[in-house]
């Protein structure tokens, strides 16, 4: 029986008076991968934020393992999220720390390890993505393919039991989109972490994905398999998974009648 | 009128906030366990970074203001007959005022700018978020050392230019136009007091030191995560910085020197 590792309840996340996220809920299953998928500025990053506490939610619950983190001091929260990876969109590495260093940097301040036992393991996390021998580089000198992986390297170092892939395809070209959808599904299956992907990339995100949600407006518009929801007849998930321009999701910015607007509906 | 009251309550709101973000921040840098195993090598590094790196140009301007000072001292004084007074006149000004006061600025436009565009930048390539996702808070691990490295270097800065404006006057006041070296030391000698006006001037400093800092990291972290909003931010840190230091000057100045 699989069972919900992260269960988010009528979480509701508002800017101002506009409401980013609306009263969603969301289970997340132990050891699978789950993608969010939903179209640019749909609040997807948020939502990846939001459940690892670094926002706080207007209204609603996210209970991680059993416990509520929405209501966790600052020193309860560190330590939880010793348990989760995050891969960030732009990979954010220390740009002053050597890759070798980057991804020694949460050993180095979470385990008391021998610097050899360190050694070790980054090199065994840089040679899982391919990258052992671009130890000695700077951030700089890395392309944005490998500054990803290398900062993925990163994000696992402490095995972690929940890894977090904010727009882990974007900007990459097919080889590496392809590598890293490969080396996700491996890292999923060799580790046994729960993994959740936020992505607009369909393509790669369904082929790799067990349960899939779909946001759009800062509400689920649709959820399941990857088949189901490949399948699916709603409007909304058609034009979300066929990318037509026009359709439930406008192409228009709200904006006022356009021959008004050009001042050529008058007289 | 009523829009007006309205656009006047926002940004009285909005800077008290802003006052109590930057005071949570204090709170939190300062606040909390000591990191002995990493904490002395990051300060080390921050001290090298904003003082060390700061140091060319609080030499350079130290001597060039302690040669305009002896100028401008000595074609006054030297009216009266009273050029051997150039010594006192010079070392008084730089000690209680001038040091500090141009040191800070000196050190807001070189260090204060700088640490806010690398939080600011930090921010905006996520390195931040990064950081607070491993595990690790970005108020201990960059806000801390950086804080301690401004307060602690500020008074050094203010005392390095303190001794070389010195040195430049006695370049120009001795060197230059004939100042006679033994009543310049001496005068200077018998008229400066350690506690009133050396110790004044190392708190001065350290007070600066403080408020620089404090406004330049607050900044950093405070930035819209935008190329637009870190020049902002850098610009302001400059500004406010500037403006806090000239009237804390006033202040401590009234407190140290007031007429009782």
């Amino acid at each position: 029986m699989t069972q919900n590792w992260i269960e988010i309840r009528k979480l509701t996340f508002r800017r101002g008076n506009r409401a980013i996220l609306d009263s969603l809920d969301i289970d997340i299953h132990k050891g699978k991968i789950t993608a969010i998928l939903g179209p640019s500025g749909c609040g997807k990053t948020t939502l990846l934020r939001l459940i690892g506490s670094q926002l706080r939610p207007t209204d609603g619950s996210i209970r991680v393992d059993g416990t509520d983190i929405t209501q966790l001091q600052r020193k309860a929260l560190f330590k939880l999220r010793e348990q989760m990876g995050m891969l960030f969109q732009s990979g954010a590495l220390f740009t002053d720390l050597s890759v070798y260093e980057n991804v020694a940097f949460p050993l180095r301040l979470h385990t008391q390890l021998s610097e050899s036992m360190i050694r070790d393991l980054v090199l065994m996390k840089l040679h899982a993505v391919g990258l052992r021998g671009a130890r000695d580089l700077m951030p700089a000198e890395l392309s944005g393919g490998m500054a990803r992986r290398a900062a993925l390297a990163r994000a696992i170092i402490l095995d972690p039991q929940l890894i977090m892939y904010d727009e882990p395809f974007v900007g990459q070209d097919p080889i590496f989109a392809g590598v890293l959808r490969d080396l996700i599904k491996r890292i999923n299956d060799a580790m046994g972490c729960t993994c959740i992907i936020v992505s607009h990339d369909i393509a790669e995100t369904l082929a790799i994905s067990d349960y899939i949600y779909v946001l759009a407006n800062g509400r689920i518009i649709g959820r399941g398999t990857p088949d189901a929801v490949r399948n699916s007849d709603d409007p909304w998930l058609r034009q979300f998974l066929q990318g037509l321009p026009d359709g439930p999701v406008p192409f228009h910015y709200p904006a006022p009648e356009y021959l008004l607007d050009l001042r050529l509906g008058e007289g | 009128m009523l829009d007006l009251l309205q656009r006047m309550g926002r940004t009285g709101l909005n800077a008290t906030a802003g006052f109590g973000r930057a005071g949570i921040l204090l709170w939190q840098a300062v606040w909390g366990p000591i990191d002995w195993r990493n904490g002395p090598a990051l300060l080390v590094r921050q001290l090298h970074f904003v003082g060390v790196y700061s140091l060319i140009i609080i030499v350079v301007s130290g001597t060039l203001i302690g040669m305009v000072l002896a100028l401008q001292g000595y074609t006054v004084l030297v009216r009266f007959g009273a050029e051997s007074a150039l010594g006192q006149f010079v070392s008084l000004t730089l000690l209680r005022e001038l040091g500090p006061v141009v040191a800070a600025l000196l050190f807001a436009g070189r260090a204060g700018s700088a640490l806010t565009a690398e939080i600011g930048l930090m921010k905006a390539t996520e390195q931040l978020a990064a950081m607070d996702m491993i595990g690790v808070d970005p108020l201990r691990r960059i806000a801390r050392p950086r804080l301690w490295a401004g307060i602690i270097a500020m008074p050094i800065l203010a005392q390095v230019f303190n001794m070389v404006a010195i040195l430049g006057a006695v370049g120009v006041g001795v060197g230059w136009l004939g100042v006679d070296a033994g009543s310049f030391w001496s005068n200077m000698q018998s008229i400066v007091e350690f506690r009133e006006d050396v110790l004044n001037g190392i708190i001065k400093a350290f007070a600066f030191g403080v408020v620089v800092t404090w406004i330049a990291i607050f900044e950093g972290f405070d930035t819209e995560p935008t190329p637009e909003g870190i020049s902002t931010a850098t610009t302001r840190t400059v500004v406010y910085s500037s403006l806090a230091v000239l009237a804390m000057d006033f202040l401590l100045t009234a407190v140290m020197f007031g007429v009782d």
